[in-house]
């Protein structure tokens, strides 16, 4: 689509971030090289170049972390909640006054536009950490009985999709109930949580009580196995979830698996298209729809099917793709080389099956990771691009005619993390949502996120829950 | 010697989807009393009778999970009022499965009649315990509500054949999951009894499901199963072998586990608290926009 127009460009300045030449794992307050001096690069998936060299940890660095962890454990678990949700208040405030900064390492990072980091990553971060520390004297009043203990270490591995957010989902509970922390980044965004580590430097946190370990899934596996962790907290994918759920049989380790999803929107035919359409966006195309409870999965009801297809089509014409630093950008670059060869794999197999593809009409640029928006239309429940999760910017859309018909496709499917519902009628928004197998359900909105909240799937999208009240029980001895 | 009335015996058979099938396979195995006195031939069930039980309980998933709570609650009192009707029978069978005096065993069978009423209660107040409304830093109204998980195979523990028993099902049900039941192995009669209770108390078939054999024969495609959603190990407690292996195959649809506790002989007398009901409750959290009257609103 023609636009009136130009855009001219709008870039955050980089200036407000020093990255190192090269890091170190965070050990008991003090950043080391790996034990057998292993280190790898990570790179701007926007440019392909690379960042920094940061510390590969092996098993001996996770061993070394998970006792620095066990040993801080006696004295942070003893500090009265008061003190200690001090610490976490500092951490919140610190996040809040370095945000600019953390939001643009983060786009560097990951590839996810300004907008995002700026506008939903960093403000939900510092949110995390202000909700929980509120709860690190008052946990006698969340419903687990007097004087609630802690478990101790817990190990906690994240994915890279909201590497600083999901950070803030596991540490801030964790230490607000009295745990200490081995936490691993993932592989291709390890930055935001070093940067992290030099927050708890400047806000006086004991040593050992955070360590970061920055590595690949053979760090994360051996601190899953560790004898001494207690508490395991996972997000990433259903295979490696369940290869934890295997690792853990047996031992008295607790765990929170928050994997991935599948999840509906479902579109009725009594829906504000316009509102509908920008629920859809929101639903797939928020962070690449590299979101494991994306709405990936349309079903629009048959009679607007054509209507919402034509106002959809047009308004992802309009989405602007590039520059993650961009103020105006709206889709930015894909995480990995890797993941965007699974996408481009996964949306191969939906063209072979026999769906209709259709990509926004968008200028990829040459050099970094790429995916356009696009959909499928005339997909069926077998095809595998409305089975399987793809974790990338890509709509499968189905139709039904009755409410049944949608809840029944809605719920056939391994995952049960997510859901969305556009009626203007509140009984159906009732009725449905209450036969929807999926732990978050957005009606006339989707993709919202909230500290209070909690957060978490059924079936194989995983089990327990993040946020709010219900959070605190993960972490605790109940 | 001719005048003296013997007594009927009963063909203990299994609850199955409402109804009291033999098991498929045509086995039985000798059931003794403490002191090895022959009590009854219960059913051997086998991997198919698993199978079928958890095809009842999935059909009767829907029907359990969408009744009032107030409704499923004035069921589980029903079951505690069928119990209490009952009580002879059952201090028999539990003083006979446990090698107890008959004081003792009336004791446990109060105990289990207490825990249905006890359970009935909470049917329509868990929900407002461990759900409740998020205040979201936003317009929205936003909602957790506990739901069941679905179908829960649970192990009954082995030695506590009926207040043990009663102490793992009722709180799977109470909040509207359905069950299949894997009774104690060597004394699986006060469980195949109670599933007369039950088709006698408005329980919907396929609600609970009572199998009588080999814990680990039952229990193994069970675990492994795709259509079961949890599964309670308390009947592992005394084989962690076993329980792992369970817990390994569970793994591969993500069902939830609860895992024996460490103490084996447990007191089932002790008030349980919630922990059994929460086990197998997922939380649902719905959001939708509050809107906004406009800017004049109401201060009042």
């Amino acid at each position: 689509m023609a636009s009136a127009f130009d855009y001219a460009p709008a870039p955050e300045s980089r200036s407000v971030v020093d990255i190192a030449p090269s890091y170190g794992l965070f050990i008991d307050g003090e950043f080391t090289d790996a034990a057998d001096g292993k280190v790898f690069k990570t790179v701007s998936p926007s440019t392909e170049e690379v960042l920094s060299e940061v510390a590969r940890a092996g098993t001996e660095d996770v061993d070394r972390a998970v006792k620095a962890a066990r040993r801080a454990f006696e004295k942070w678990s003893a500090l009265p909640g008061s003190e200690r949700a001090k610490y976490l208040f500092r951490i919140a405030r610190i996040i809040q006054e370095r945000s600019r900064e953390l939001a643009v390492l983060e786009t560097l990072d990951n590839g996810k536009p300004i907008k995002e980091t700026r506008d939903a990553d960093l403000p939900l971060v510092a949110a995390h950490f202000f909700y929980y520390a509120g709860w690190a004297d008052k946990l006698d009043h969340a419903g687990y009985g007097q004087n609630p203990r802690p478990l101790g270490v817990a190990g906690q591995v994240i994915p890279w999709n909201f590497p600083l957010l999901m950070l803030a989902w596991k540490i801030a509970p964790a230490l607000a109930t009295g745990n200490t922390v081995v936490l691993k980044p993932a592989e291709t965004t390890p930055l935001s949580a070093l940067f992290f580590a030099d927050i708890c430097r400047q806000a006086g946190l004991p040593k050992g009580v955070v360590n970061i370990l920055t590595g690949y899934g053979d760090a994360g596996a051996a601190l899953v196995e560790h004898p001494d962790v207690d508490k395991v907290a996972f997000t990433g994918s259903t295979a490696v979830g369940k290869a934890i759920a295997r690792q853990i049989a047996g031992t008295d380790k607790k765990a929170t698996l928050e994997l991935g999803g599948k999840g509906a929107n479902i579109v009725f035919d009594d829906a504000p298209v316009d509102q509908a359409v920008e629920g859809i966006v929101t639903g797939i195309f928020f962070n690449q729809g590299q979101v494991c409870c994306a709405g990936s999965r349309l079903l629009v009801q048959e009679s607007v099917h054509d209507e919402v297809l034509h106002s959809l089509k047009r308004r992802l014409s309009t989405l602007r793709l590039g520059d993650p630093l961009d103020k105006n950008t709206d889709i930015g670059a894909i995480n990995s080389a890797e993941q965007l060869s699974r996408i481009s794999a996964l949306v191969e197999t939906g063209e072979a099956e026999g769906a209709e593809r259709w990509s926004a009409p968008c200028e990829l640029p040459s050099a970094g990771y790429w995916f356009a928006p696009t959909l499928f239309t005339g997909v069926t429940q077998a095809h595998a691009v409305a089975r399987d999760e793809i974790f990338g910017p890509v709509l499968s859309v189905l139709t039904f005619r009755t409410p049944d018909e949608a809840v029944a496709k809605a719920n056939n499917s391994q995952y049960g993390l997510s859901a969305g519902i556009w009626t203007e009628k509140g009984s159906r928004i009732l009725a449905v949502a209450n036969k929807l197998r999926a732990g978050v359900i957005w009606a006339n909105t989707f993709n919202k996120f909230d500290p209070t909240s909690p957060f978490g799937g059924y079936k194989e999208s995983g089990f327990g829950r993040e946020g709010g009240r219900h959070g605190l029980e993960a972490y605790l001895d109940v | 010697m001719s005048d003296e009335r013997r007594r009927v015996f009963k063909t203990y058979k299994l609850y199955v989807g409402g109804k009291f099938p033999r098991s498929e396979s045509g086995r039985v195995y000798e059931v003794t009393d403490s002191k090895g006195k022959w009590l009854a031939n219960a059913p051997q069930s086998s991997r198919k009778d698993a199978r079928d039980a958890v095809v009842a309980a999935r059909k009767a998933f829907g029907g359990w999970s969408g009744a009032t709570a107030y409704n499923r609650g004035q069921v589980l009192y029903r079951v505690a009022e069928m119990l209490e009707g009952r009580r002879e029978q059952f201090v028999r069978e539990v003083a006979d499965a446990e090698g107890l005096s008959k004081a003792r065993a009336a004791a446990l069978v109060d105990a289990a009649v207490d825990r249905w009423v006890w359970y009935a209660g909470w049917t329509d107040k868990i929900g407002q315990v461990v759900g409740g409304a998020n205040p979201v830093a936003g317009p929205f109204f936003n909602l957790s509500t506990p739901e069941p998980t679905g179908v829960v195979t649970v192990l009954a523990p082995q030695d506590s054949s009926f207040l043990g028993l009663v102490s793992v099902v009722a709180p799977v049900i109470a909040t509207g999951n359905t069950a299949v039941v894997i009774a104690s192995a060597d004394a699986p009669l006060p469980a195949l009894s109670l599933g007369e209770v039950l088709a006698t108390s408005d329980l919907p078939g396929g609600v609970v499901n009572i199998l009588s054999g080999r814990t680990a024969e039952l229990a193994a495609p069970l675990a492994s199963h795709q259509d079961v959603n949890a599964i309670d190990l308390t009947g592992a407690a005394g084989d962690p072998a076993l329980a792992k292996e369970l817990e390994v195959a569970a793994a591969d649809n993500l069902k939830r586990v609860l895992r024996p506790q460490a103490v084996d002989g447990a007191d089932w007398s002790a008030e349980p608290g919630t922990r059994r009901l929460t086990a197998f409750l997922e939380t649902k959290t719905v959001w939708h926009p509050t809107g906004a009257l406009g800017a004049s609103g109401s201060s009042y």
